[in-house]
């Protein structure tokens, strides 16, 4: 059991912050406060020595060698597989495809399902909202099959628009691919209504998890959603390792995604039979040592325990959201209800560029995202060119949340009259 | 960490109150530069007497440093022939590849600029006005807008 949760007090943030080395860095002589985690989160110590240990133990090939070393990687690879499972509740291991990120997991339902399945005239219904990687595949897609792109729109405080559900969901609609929450606004979406009813018309729903996975308990059976995608990097584990989950019906009339090893079962020169789920989807040598630490990285969350996870982010996400709105001259985008509000913040400050605000904060060892965070059909719709963007992880404290406002007053002054300039 | 060195109050003075911002009723030469990847858009927009550049203009959405390149660029390049366009273009290139340089005296608030050399993420925003006005002058014979993208 990893420090940091206790029964009595159910989650002490200062003490999860001891499990994080890199937490206790400086930059430019100053204690680092990393607002970034929407982009890639921090490692706990577990995660590092997983990495360390599988290299310096056990490293072999899996599904291989008849010798104790490749017995011992592939059983620490397929309980990795087993523990994601039981993590968002998949009905069995078998569900769960590795992959090298979200991307490539929502490449991989593009390349296989999409291909077989969506035919000219049907359609697929995405959001306003979508991270580029949940919506270029949708157009290569579409756009490949003579197929039909359509959009959820977003309202001013950021929520879909779903009075128009009824009208963009037809017979036609194959696919319905939406994010579970947003990674500009911080919006949870509904998505249990929308699955609920892209069924009653026969559609498929795939939910790009990227943001949820890692912050909230997430159910796929409760859900009843037909794909999920998510990084493993988001969620305290490596870079390197994605996950998709599709109910197995489906991954067994799925045609493969890529040919060579491990995805066959036999091979003559003209043609080749399939190995059976999920080795199918994942051909060559797998990305072995960082699944085994994305176990880690689930055990740890699970130490942690996902409701705890998901309410140290309220708090803090409401106190982020009180003291910035304090602030003269910015603005915050995303609903203000925080039953439907994840740890993201974006803003943007009248008369300072985003990248300058950026710029500043760094230079007061406070890591925020500038740009249009992959999502640029979103900044179009808000009409800005780019937003900061602070996001949180259970290792957020209210001091980093202060020592942000103060850098954006600093960014005030230093963009400020020239007398008050104190940089 | 100097950020001295980047926001100086010269490029300050350029980005809150810039010089030559805004679009001309004509332009013998209208290009615009964008960096998809921070959503700066830069327009650039050069009236010609025969081989001088009489007036550039420019217009557009960007962070401090590159509205304040954009700027800075207007103002001395004005009356200007094509060849010392390209050799001042080239020195600045220079300065913002941490080169030593030294610029006409007349250029004091371009110098301002050679801090940004510090911050390899930023020197990008500084050339964006460059490389834009550069793009239009090599396709002066197009007639019309050209546009070009930089990341
Ligand atoms: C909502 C959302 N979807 C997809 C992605 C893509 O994740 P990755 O780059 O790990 O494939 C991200 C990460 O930036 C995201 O925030």
């Amino acid at each position: 059991m990893e420090s940091g949760v206790s029964d009595e007090i159910g989650f002490d943030v200062h003490a999860v912050r001891q499990d994080f080395p890199i937490l206790g860095t400086q930059v430019h002589g100053k204690p680092l406060v990393y607002l970034d985690s929407a982009a890639t989160s921090q490692k706990p110590q577990a995660i590092i020595d997983s990495l360390v240990d599988y290299y310096t133990r056990y490293n072999a090939n899996v599904h291989r060698g008849i010798y104790t070393l490749s017995e011992q990687a592939t059983a620490a690879y397929e309980n990795a597989r087993t523990k994601i499972a039981r993590f968002i509740n998949a009905p069995s291991p078998e569900c769960i495809i590795f992959t090298r990120n979200t991307t490539e997991a929502i490449n991989l339902v593009r390349y296989t399902w999409g291909t077989e399945n969506v035919r000219s005239d049907d359609e697929i219904l995405i959001s306003e909202m979508e991270h580029h990687s949940n919506l270029v595949p949708w157009q290569l897609l579409a756009q490949e099959q003579g197929a039909e792109l359509r959009f959820l729109r977003v309202n001013n405080e950021g929520r879909l628009m779903l009075d128009g559900l009824d009208v963009l969901i037809t017979e036609k609609t194959r696919l319905v691919a939406v994010t579970h929450v947003s990674n500009v606004l911080g919006t949870i979406n509904p998505v249990k209504g929308i699955i609920k009813k892209a069924h009653k018309y026969g559609a498929l729903v795939l939910l790009d998890a990227a943001q949820s996975v890692p912050h909230m308990p997430v159910d796929v059976q409760e859900l009843d959603c037909d794909f999920l995608a998510f990084s493993g990097h988001k969620m305290m584990g490596p870079t390197g390792v994605g996950v998709l989950y599709a109910k197995p019906h489906l991954l067994e009339a799925m045609p493969p995604f890529m040919g060579g090893g491990s995805m066959i079962r036999q091979v003559m020169l003209t043609e080749s039979t399939w190995a059976d789920v999920p080795q199918k989807f994942e051909a060559g040598t797998p990305n072995i040592a960082d699944v085994i630490a994305l176990g880690a990285a689930v055990d740890y969350l699970n130490d942690l325990g996902m409701a705890n996870v998901r309410e140290h982010e309220i708090q803090i996400t409401q106190y982020a959201l009180d003291q910035m709105r304090e602030v003269s001259g910015i603005k915050l985008f995303g609903p203000w209800e925080i039953q439907i509000r994840a740890g993201v913040v974006s803003f943007v400050l009248d008369g300072v560029h985003p990248h300058d605000i950026a710029q500043i904060l760094d230079s007061e060892a406070v890591a925020v995202r500038a740009g249009h965070h992959c999502c640029q059909p979103l900044m179009r719709r808000f009409n800005v060119p780019a937003t900061a963007r602070a996001s949180f992880y259970a290792y957020t404290t209210e001091e980093e949340i202060d020592a942000l406002v103060e850098g954006i007053h600093k960014a005030q002054r230093v963009f400020g009259h020239a007398i008050e300039r104190s940089v | 960490m100097q950020l001295n060195d980047l926001y100086k109050d010269i490029i300050l003075d350029h980005y809150q109150s810039p010089h030559n911002r805004g679009r001309p009723p004509q332009a013998d030469i209208e290009a615009e530069g964008s960096n998809p990847l921070c959503g700066d858009e830069v327009e650039i927009y050069v009236l010609l007497d025969g081989e001088r550049l009489q007036e550039v203009r420019f217009d557009g959405v960007g962070c401090a440093i590159s509205l304040a390149a954009a700027s800075m660029m207007s103002e001395v390049l004005e009356g200007k022939s094509k060849e010392e366009v390209g050799n001042i273009g080239e020195l600045f290139k220079a300065m913002m590849h941490g080169e030593d340089v030294i610029l006409p005296e007349e250029m004091e608030d371009l110098e301002s600029l050679k801090g940004v050399a510090k911050f390899p993420l930023r020197v990008k925003c500084a050339l964006l006005p460059w490389t834009t006005l550069e793009h239009g002058l090599a396709n002066e014979d197009a007639g019309h807008r050209v546009s070009i993208e930089v990341d």
